[in-house]
């Protein structure tokens, strides 16, 4: 596969969290608006990114028995660097995204992409997976956030854009509705898919 | 004591940890396709989630305040809690061969369970103390496990219903999880 493809196949082809259904947690719980979903898509982008840099430049360094314990390293490094520069910059934000920034660490897609790509594979492809995934994550949430904050709260980032007199849909903002929209976009890609896939076969 | 008890319920029941705080939702729907699976994985969870939240509290403690490096605390919890997930495998392994044939497969998957490091930080955040962050770790996992074997209970009836062809797996859990999520918001306002 050559670069380009490395990067667009995290657009849609492996577009987390639909098609690698990992990485939900952070997906559910911050998506209350488009912001911060933007926030979040970014911050697991950077760390996404540079974890795969690194393992995949160290990859003949770390020995297979130790892999996993090294790339939790690695990746925790990032985060610790993302939470400092998020509570120095950007404190609204950090102060909303709360527990889920250290939880990054934790997140299932970036050790998934260091253990399945970035120690298999060159920095540059490494880097373009990272960042096509994280791109992709970043969509993901951003349109979740757009749609829950539509119909939640009547606002796209934070502008009034439904017609006056619209009573907002509370239950878009609470947990619940979270799994509800997520539930249902899944089902709508998959859907797209399996049309797509069905107009293939047809011809 | 009844502050232990109050806080048990709400960490069970009004701010259950996979279906309100979100945190821990891979497993939750990844394992949840059979009742078996989700009895094991809930138990294993009780298991590390409590020993986690006991020994992550004592690290920051006497660990990372007295240096005044608390900035680390996301590396050394994350390194404690794959460690003990580690060693906890080794002890059952060869002291307890029945709960690890029971409980073996689960242990790796819960390295990445943000529910583990989520509740240690909760623990940190809150300023709980000893006592208190056991019993919150406890109950944490306990309401885990509860939600994890009412959602495989419901999956394991989806095979016998015709499901839209776009909602099947993954999509109709989700929507699933909302449902349950829903019937526990009418716990708020309990505590």
């Amino acid at each position: 596969m050559s670069i380009k493809d490395e990067f667009t196949k995290g657009l849609w082809q492996t577009i987390p969290p639909f098609r690698l259904v990992l990485g939900l947690c952070p997906t559910l719980a911050v998506t209350t608006s488009a912001k911060n979903g933007i926030g979040m898509g970014l911050a697991t982008t950077f760390v996404l990114v540079f974890s795969n840099l690194f393992v995949s430049l160290l990859r003949r360094f770390i020995p297979n028995q130790v892999r996993i314990a090294s790339f939790i390293v690695i990746i925790a490094s990032f985060v610790v660097i993302v939470e400092l520069v998020m509570q120095a910059y950007f404190y609204p934000l950090f102060k909303i995204l709360g527990i889920f920034i250290p939880l990054i660490v934790v997140n299932c897609i970036i050790l998934g992409r260091a253990e399945a790509f970035a120690s298999k594979n060159g920095p540059i492809a490494s880097l373009a997976d990272g960042l096509g995934i994280g791109l992709g994550f970043t969509i993901s949430l951003f349109v979740l956030g757009c749609i829950r904050e539509l119909l939640g709260s009547g606002t796209l980032l934070g502008v009034s854009i439904m017609w006056s007199g619209y009573e907002p849909f509370k239950f878009m903002l609470k947990p619940p509705g979270a799994f509800v929209a997520l539930g249902i976009l899944l089902a709508l890609i998959n859907l797209i898919t399996q049309v797509q896939a069905r107009k293939g076969g047809g011809k | 004591m009844t502050d232990f008890i109050l806080l048990m319920i709400s960490a069970i029941l009004v701010n259950n940890i996979l279906l309100i705080r979100f945190l821990g939702n891979c497993p939750f729907l990844g394992v949840s396709r059979n009742m078996d699976t989700a009895t094991g994985m809930g138990m294993a969870v009780i298991f590390v989630l409590t020993l986690a939240g006991t020994i992550t509290w004592l690290v920051h403690t006497y660990i990372l305040i007295p240096l005044g490096i608390e900035y680390l605390r996301t590396i050394a919890f994350i390194l404690v809690i794959a460690t003990l997930v580690q060693f906890v495998e080794m002890v059952l392994q060869k002291t307890a061969p029945a709960l690890y044939e029971a409980l073996g497969i689960f242990l790796p998957l819960i390295t990445t369970n943000c529910a583990v490091l989520g509740v240690a930080i909760i623990n940190i955040e809150e300023q709980y103390d000893l006592i208190t962050s056991i019993f919150f770790s406890f109950a944490s996992a306990a309401g885990f496990a509860l939600a994890l074997v009412l959602m495989a209970g419901l999956r394991q009836r989806f095979a016998l219903v015709g499901i839209p062809k776009p909602f099947e797996g993954t999509a109709i859990g989700l929507v699933t999880a909302g449902l349950i999520a829903l019937a526990f918001s009418g716990f708020m306002g309990l505590v």
